[in-house]
C-alpha cells in the first residue's frame, strides 16, 4: 500500500468515525424540524399583495362605499377627505416633489395602487388592524385613489381593476439595488 | 505595529510631555479622601439580585429623543444615549427602538414562523425547533435609515449626539443562518426575492434580495448573550448585517419566496429617498460609511484648557472601517485616530484620540473611511448632491463647535 493509499484509507476511517458520532459538515446541517404547512394554513397568513395583483382576494368596493368606511374608521387620524392631521396626509401634493416643500401622499408619491390595499389590510385602522372586510379595504382604497384624482367616482376596485391603476409618480423611482449594494 | 499606531503614540507622548496631565475635578465637600475610610467599607453591602440593573447614580442614562406619531405610543423611535456610552457594544436596554405599531407581547410557545412561496416544501417552525438549529454569533451594528435625519434641515439642531445619531446601536447577535431553513424548505434558487413579515400590529413587511438571505442573513434569537428583548423582536427576528434597520424584520412570522418585490408600503412610500429633482432612490439597502464624535459633543462643557480625550464611533454597512481621521481645527488639518480592537465588518468601531485644547474656539470633526475606499462626505457636499428633501441615509460629517467657555454645540461647518 502506498503512502497515499494509506492516507486515503485513514481519512475515510476518520470521516466514518465522525459520521457515526453524529458530527456534520462544519456543524451547519439543520435537524429538519420544519413541519409541512397546508394550503389552508398558508392562505390564512399570506396577506401580501404584489404590484401585479397576485394575492388580491375576491371582493369589490367603490369610492362612495369607501367614503362611509373612511369617515367611520380613518378620518379621526387622517382628517376629512385625507387632508391629514393629526397623522399623515393622504391626498394632494402632486407637482410638489421637486419643490422646497414636498408633500408626499398616496396621490403624489406612492408608485403602486396595490400597496394601498396591502397596507390598509395589514395594518389599518391603527388601533384595530385586521378588522376591515376585503370589500371595505377595496372601498377605502377606491375612495383614496378617487380623492387623488386617479380613478373616477364610480370606478369599482377589485382584484382585476386595482393592478391596472397607473400611479402618477411611478416612473420617478430609481432602483439602486444591486448597483449600490452588494 | 502599523504606521498609524506608531505615529499616534509619538504624538500622544509629545502631547503629554508638553502639557502635563490636567488635574481632576475640584474636591466635593462630601468626597471621602484619605486618610478617611469610606462608609462602604464599614458595613456589608447589598445582597445578590436576580437580574442586575445599572448603578442608581446612572438613572439619567436612558434612551433619549423618544417620539411617536400623534395619538400613538408605539409608532415611533427612541435613541441610544451615545454621549454617555463607550466601547463598541450597546447595552440591550439602551439599544435604539423603531416600531411601526408598538411592541407586541408574544409568548414564544405560541409563535410560529412560516416559510412558503417558491419552495418545494412550505414549512412551519416553532421557536423551540429553531433553538435546536446550528447557530452563529456575530457582532454587528444596526442602524435605522432615518438616523441623523434632522441634519437634512437647513439649521443645526440643538440636540445631543444620541438625539441626532442614536438610531444606531451595536450588539452580538446569535441565531440560525437563514440559508439553512431556506434549504430545508427546498428554496427555488432562481427566485430572486423573499418577503419578510412581522407578527406586530403593523405586520411590518419588506422584500429581501435572495442573495442577501443566502449570504449573511441570520434568524436572531439572542442579543448580547440573552434572548432578544421584546423591543428587538422577541422571540425571533431577521437580521441583515449592514442594511437599513427596518429590513431586519422583528417578531418574524413569515418568509415568502417570490419572483419580484412585493412593493410594500415601507419599501415604496416610506424608506425611499426623495432627491431635490423630485426623483426618488429605491432599495438603498446598505448603510453608508459614517462616524460621530460622542465625547466631547453637544451639551457638554470642557472643564478648561489642557488634555482631553476625544472618543467616537465609526461604522459602514459595506464593510470594515479602515480609518477615522479627526480634525480639531475646523477641518484644516486631520490626524488618524487609533481604532480600538476588535475592528469588525459592519460593527461599530470605537476610536479614541488625546487632544490638547489650547482654550481657543474651534470645531471638532471626524471622517471615516471603509475598506471599499468610501469616505464619509462633508455635510455641505452631501446636501449638494442629495438636497434637503430626503429623510433617510444621511451620513455626512458631524461638526461640534467648542467655545472659549468650553461649551460644545452642534454646528454646520
Amino acid at each position: 500500500m502506498s503512502t497515499r493509499d494509506l492516507l486515503r484509507v485513514t481519512l475515510a476511517l476518520v470521516l466514518a468515525g465522525c459520521a457515526s458520532a453524529g458530527a456534520t459538515r462544519g456543524g451547519m446541517e439543520g435537524p429538519n424540524l420544519g413541519r409541512e404547512a397546508t394550503p389552508a394554513q398558508i392562505a390564512g397568513w399570506d396577506i401580501s399583495v404584489g404590484p401585479d395583483g397576485a394575492g388580491l382576494p375576491a371582493g369589490r368596493g367603490t369610492p362612495a362605499a369607501g367614503a362611509t368606511v373612511y369617515e367611520q374608521k380613518c378620518q379621526v387620524c387622517h382628517g376629512a377627505k385625507g387632508a391629514g392631521q393629526p397623522n399623515d396626509r393622504l391626498v394632494g401634493g402632486q407637482g410638489t416633489l421637486a419643490s422646497k416643500t414636498p408633500v408626499r401622499t398616496i396621490g403624489s408619491y406612492w408608485p403602486y395602487a396595490t400597496t394601498v390595499f396591502d397596507y390598509v389590510r395589514r395594518s389599518m385602522p391603527y388601533i384595530q388592524p385586521h378588522s376591515l372586510s376585503n370589500d371595505e379595504v377595496y372601498a377605502v382604497t377606491a375612495y383614496l385613489l378617487h380623492l387623488n384624482g386617479i380613478i373616477g367616482e364610480s370606478d369599482e376596485m377589485n382584484a382585476q381593476a386595482l393592478p391596472k391603476v397607473k400611479m402618477p409618480n411611478q416612473s420617478n423611482f430609481i432602483v439602486v439595488y444591486p448597483s449600490r449594494g452588494k | 505595529m502599523d504606521e498609524s499606531k506608531r505615529s499616534f503614540l509619538k504624538r500622544a507622548a509629545g502631547l503629554l510631555a508638553a502639557s502635563g496631565l490636567v488635574a481632576g475635578g475640584a474636591k466635593r465637600a462630601d468626597a471621602v479622601e484619605p486618610p478617611d475610610v469610606a462608609p462602604s467599607m464599614k458595613a456589608p453591602g447589598a445582597g445578590m439580585s436576580e437580574y442586575g440593573s445599572p448603578a442608581k447614580y446612572e438613572v439619567k442614562v436612558t434612551r433619549t429623543g423618544i417620539r411617536s406619531q400623534p395619538g400613538t405610543t408605539g409608532s415611533g423611535a427612541s435613541r441610544a444615549p451615545l454621549e454617555s456610552l463607550d466601547g463598541m457594544l450597546t447595552p440591550s436596554g439602551l439599544h435604539f427602538e423603531r416600531h411601526h405599531s408598538g411592541v407586541p407581547d408574544i409568548d414564544p410557545a405560541t409563535h410560529r414562523l412560516l416559510i412558503h412561496g417558491l419552495v418545494k416544501r412550505p414549512l412551519i417552525f416553532s421557536v423551540n425547533a429553531l433553538l435546536r438549529y446550528p447557530m452563529v454569533s456575530r457582532i454587528h451594528f444596526l442602524e435605522c435609515s432615518g438616523n441623523s435625519q434632522v441634519l437634512y434641515q437647513p439649521a443645526p439642531p440643538n440636540l445631543t449626539a444620541g438625539q441626532t445619531h442614536g438610531l444606531v446601536s451595536c450588539s452580538e447577535w446569535t441565531g440560525v443562518p437563514l440559508r439553512l431553513l431556506l434549504e430545508e424548505a427546498g428554496v427555488d434558487r432562481g427566485a430572486p426575492w423573499i418577503l419578510a413579515e412581522g407578527a406586530d400590529a403593523a405586520a411590518m413587511s419588506r422584500s429581501i434580495p435572495m442573495a442577501k438571505a443566502m449570504d449573511d442573513a441570520i434568524l436572531a434569537l439572542f442579543q448580547n448573550g440573552e434572548r432578544l428583548r421584546p423591543e428587538n423582536g422577541y422571540p425571533v427576528r431577521l437580521f441583515l448585517p449592514g442594511w437599513e434597520g427596518n429590513m431586519s424584520v422583528k417578531w418574524l412570522r413569515r418568509l415568502k419566496v417570490v419572483s419580484a418585490p412585493i412593493m410594500t408600503k415601507d419599501e415604496t412610500s416610506r424608506y425611499t429617498d426623495l432627491q431635490s429633482d423630485g426623483k426618488s432612490l429605491m432599495f438603498t439597502y446598505p448603510m453608508e460609511v459614517k462616524s460621530v464624535i460622542t465625547r466631547p459633543s453637544h451639551g457638554m462643557t470642557l472643564a478648561g484648557a489642557g488634555l482631553h480625550q476625544i472618543s467616537g464611533i465609526a461604522w459602514s454597512g459595506n464593510g470594515t472601517i479602515t480609518k477615522v481621521e479627526v480634525s480639531t481645527d475646523s477641518g484644516r488639518t486631520w490626524v488618524d485616530a487609533p481604532l480600538v480592537a476588535p475592528v469588525l465588518p459592519r460593527a461599530l468601531t470605537r476610536f479614541r484620540l488625546p487632544w490638547k485644547w489650547d482654550g481657543a474656539a474651534t470645531v471638532l470633526k471626524s471622517r471615516a473611511t471603509d475598506d471599499t475606499g468610501a469616505v464619509q462626505p462633508e455635510r455641505a457636499k452631501f446636501i449638494a448632491e442629495h438636497g434637503n428633501n430626503a429623510v433617510f441615509h444621511f451620513h455626512g460629517i458631524q461638526a461640534w463647535s467648542v467655545a472659549t467657555s468650553g461649551e460644545v454645540k452642534h454646528v454646520y461647518a
